[in-house]
């Protein structure tokens, strides 16, 4: 009735650029949020103190203001404070990562503190330096409570990354913009977008909520 | 398939709700001609642009609009009436113009619209007051001096569901083109350093080179859009006495001031 | 960089007249979907037949799409079907869908957590199933989404900033319009936008942790 299937069928190569666009940007992203958020977590939790404030204050910061703030920012502020222009997708994924990691710092923060805290006392006792505690002891455990949170910050990533189309980089959104420029069929051309959303996102969000309760049964099991 | 059901499901649902929500349209319907309604109502209603810097822009502290588009059409309010400030102005866009004026809710659109033969389906047209093209805005040191100097290592900023990308594109086929929300964003990218360029038409570019001098428009275009006012369909009068104003306008020296007023050099 | 120029008095009040959109929409966004959530995450909690099934597609379909392609679909796109909204409208319309959804599986999520011996107890007593569940199920169960309702709260409140997109003059879009001024404006705005959200959405987790604490 309002939907013209020639509008997917002419320019599904470009909304294939997108989805790989929008592929790429959240994989990257992910990764490099995750190094930089653990890091930050690490901040967060030693007993060195400037470090602490340094590590609250990023996650803090970054997590109460809006992505597309930081978005502008690195396309129009970056630039003038230090005269780097990135290229327009590495601006966006500048932007992703820098908000996302705020969000993985405290997930894993709170993943390493619900390892009970006699288990550090105990590992330290038995002659372990902190950093071998914390390696052999803490982590491993924190890992399986950090993963379901990650998960859904890859969700949050997915669907974040369309910002990417305010900073003219390519992605399912800056795509679906320019079929749409050609097109004038607005309502076809974001169904279809929003189509291609679904088959990245429902996937990723069936296999959260099977990780999530995973990890709830082992929780369960342990109590 | 079921996944496709449910959006559609879900669009409809929320049509549904809001069209409730919605009020009805205005209806108007004009049998007299627009001279006759304009002394009538003893002013012109003119639809013009608000938001354009030199042709139609409104002073937030004055309340007062002003551009080259304004001075046209107070040419005409003195040409029926004898009186150029007996005019009202209404906001428009690009969308709402051509509605409004079948409303009849203005007596005519002087809000930098080309001539096409695509509107004049819908509209009538006076004759050509202002004749603008696609043009680009560089930094006032760029090397840039035509559109033939853009290379593949230029970047060129336009905004989305323009004309202007696709325009680009086919005059400088090796340029990249980024498109941005809007023409302010890709202004403000391109002051930040973002491209080498700015295109669109050189109507706006004069508007933004104006706001900031480090910025100049070339001389060459290389799209054509000859600017006309809006009237509505068949009222032959009401356009032969719009064109009789350019006309008085153009030989009178009148047109060249107003030219010169806004655009910063004389017509060519 | 320009900090007097920048944040002159008129900026000031124009961004402030900015700010003030931005919280407009976000608390009726907030009262609207807090509503619409709790009536969807009830009737897929207690499995109404049909409803209960339409909720969950909903649901599901709404919240894995980006709310920037949700925005951009209510202003431009339902034009084309003969809903035309202004843009205060559409961006609240907008919210109200995405936000609904995030909510309702808070909501949801709520309730499932209420203990099943409760219920049992409950009805035991000699409640019916719909008084058990408004007198016992959900005011435990509302207590419990206070934190992850507040900091999904947060996130409209930052989500706001979408609506940038459709022009809607928010605190973002008045952001571009002073940086369209003048390039040496465009730090010290930033800053200043970063302080107003930053200020408002901490001082909410503040609250949100204090009550949580209160209630653990």
């Amino acid at each position: 009735m309002f939907i013209h299937f020639s509008v997917l069928t002419e320019h599904l190569d470009r909304y294939l650029i997108g989805l790989g666009g929008t592929v790429a940007a959240s994989v990257i992203s992910l990764i490099a949020s995750f190094i930089l958020g653990a890091i930050i977590a690490v901040f967060r939790i030693t007993p060195v103190k400037p470090l602490q404030w340094i590590g609250t204050a990023y996650v803090e910061f970054f997590r109460n203001i809006p992505l597309m703030l930081i978005a502008f920012f690195v396309l129009v502020g970056l630039p003038l404070l230090t005269g780097a222009v990135l290229v327009p997708f590495v601006s966006g994924l500048t932007a992703l990562t820098v908000y996302t990691s705020a969000f993985i710092a405290e997930a894993i923060r709170a993943g390493i503190q619900a390892v009970p805290k006699g288990q550090m006392e105990a590992a330290r006792s038995s002659g372990l330096t902190y950093i071998q505690a914390m390696r052999h002891v803490i982590i491993p455990q924190a890992v399986k409570l950090v993963i379901p949170p990650l998960g859904n910050q890859f969700l949050n990533l997915v669907k974040n990354s369309s910002i990417f189309t305010i900073l003219s980089a390519s992605d399912l959104m800056y795509q679906a913009d320019l079929i749409n420029s050609d097109t004038f069929d607005t309502f076809s051309t974001y169904i279809f977008a929003a189509l291609f959303y679904l088959i990245l996102t429902i996937p990723l969000s069936f296999g959260i909520r099977h990780l999530e309760q995973r990890s709830q049964n082992v929780k369960g099991v342990e109590a | 398939m079921k996944r496709w059901s449910k959006v559609i499901g879900i669009s409809l649902a929320v049509a549904l709700f809001v069209s409730a929500l919605s009020g009805c349209v205005k209806q108007a319907s004009e049998d007299e001609g627009t001279i006759a309604k304009i002394k009538k109502q003893g002013k012109v209603i003119a639809g013009v642009k608000y938001d354009l810097n030199l042709f139609g822009l409104k002073d937030p502290a004055t309340g007062q609009v002003q551009g080259l588009d304004i001075d046209i059409a107070k040419q005409v309010a003195k040409k029926v009436l004898g009186d150029e400030n007996a005019i009202e102005f209404m906001e428009v866009t690009s969308k709402t113009r051509i509605p409004m004026l079948k409303n009849g809710d203005i007596d005519m659109i002087v809000a930098t619209m080309t001539i096409s033969e695509e509107r004049k389906k819908e509209i009538d047209f006076s004759d050509v007051y202002f004749t603008a093209g696609q043009s680009l805005l560089v930094p006032a040191d760029s090397p840039l001096n035509s559109i033939k100097d853009l290379t593949k290592d230029s970047k060129v900023l336009t905004a989305k569901g323009s004309t202007s990308a696709k325009n680009v594109r086919e005059a400088a086929p090796d340029a990249q083109i980024l498109e941005f929300e809007n023409y302010a964003e890709a202004f403000t990218a391109l002051k930040a350093g973002q491209g080498s360029a700015l295109t669109t038409d050189n109507a706006l570019l004069y508007g933004m080179a104006q706001q900031d001098n480090n910025f100049r428009v070339l001389d060459e275009t290389f799209t054509e859009e000859p600017y006309g006012i809006g009237i509505r369909k068949g009222d032959k009068e009401f356009a032969e006495l719009l064109n009789d104003t350019l006309k008085e306008l153009k030989d009178s020296g009148e047109y060249a001031q107003i030219y010169e007023k806004w655009i910063g050099k004389k017509p060519i | 960089m320009d900090f007097i120029g920048a944040l002159s008095p008129v900026n000031m009040q124009f961004l402030l007249n900015g700010f003030l959109i931005t919280i407009e929409v976000a608390l009726i966004s907030i009262a609207i979907s807090f509503i619409i959530s709790v009536l969807v995450g009830t009737v897929r909690y207690a499995k109404v037949p049909v409803l209960g099934k339409l909720f969950a597609i909903m649901v599901e379909t709404i919240r894995n799409l980006p709310l920037l392609l949700i925005i951009f679909f209510t202003y431009f796109a339902l034009p084309e079907i003969g809903i035309k909204l202004d843009k205060f409208t559409a961006a609240v319309i907008a919210l109200v869908i995405f936000e609904s959804a995030m909510i309702s599986e808070i909501v949801r999520g709520g309730l499932n957590s209420v203990e099943k011996g409760l219920i049992e107890a409950g009805r035991s007593s000699g409640l019916t199933a719909m008084q058990t569940l408004r007198h016992i199920v959900l005011p435990i169960a509302l207590r419990r989404m206070v934190p992850p309702m507040v900091s999904q709260f947060i996130s409209l409140l930052k989500d706001t900033s979408l609506a940038v997109v459709i022009a809607l003059p928010e605190l973002m879009n008045h952001v571009q319009i002073i940086n369209g001024h003048n390039i040496n404006y465009v730090i010290p705005t930033f800053l200043f936008a970063a302080l107003l959200y930053f200020a408002i959405n901490y001082l909410l987790s503040i609250a949100s942790r204090k009550l949580e604490n209160k209630h653990s």
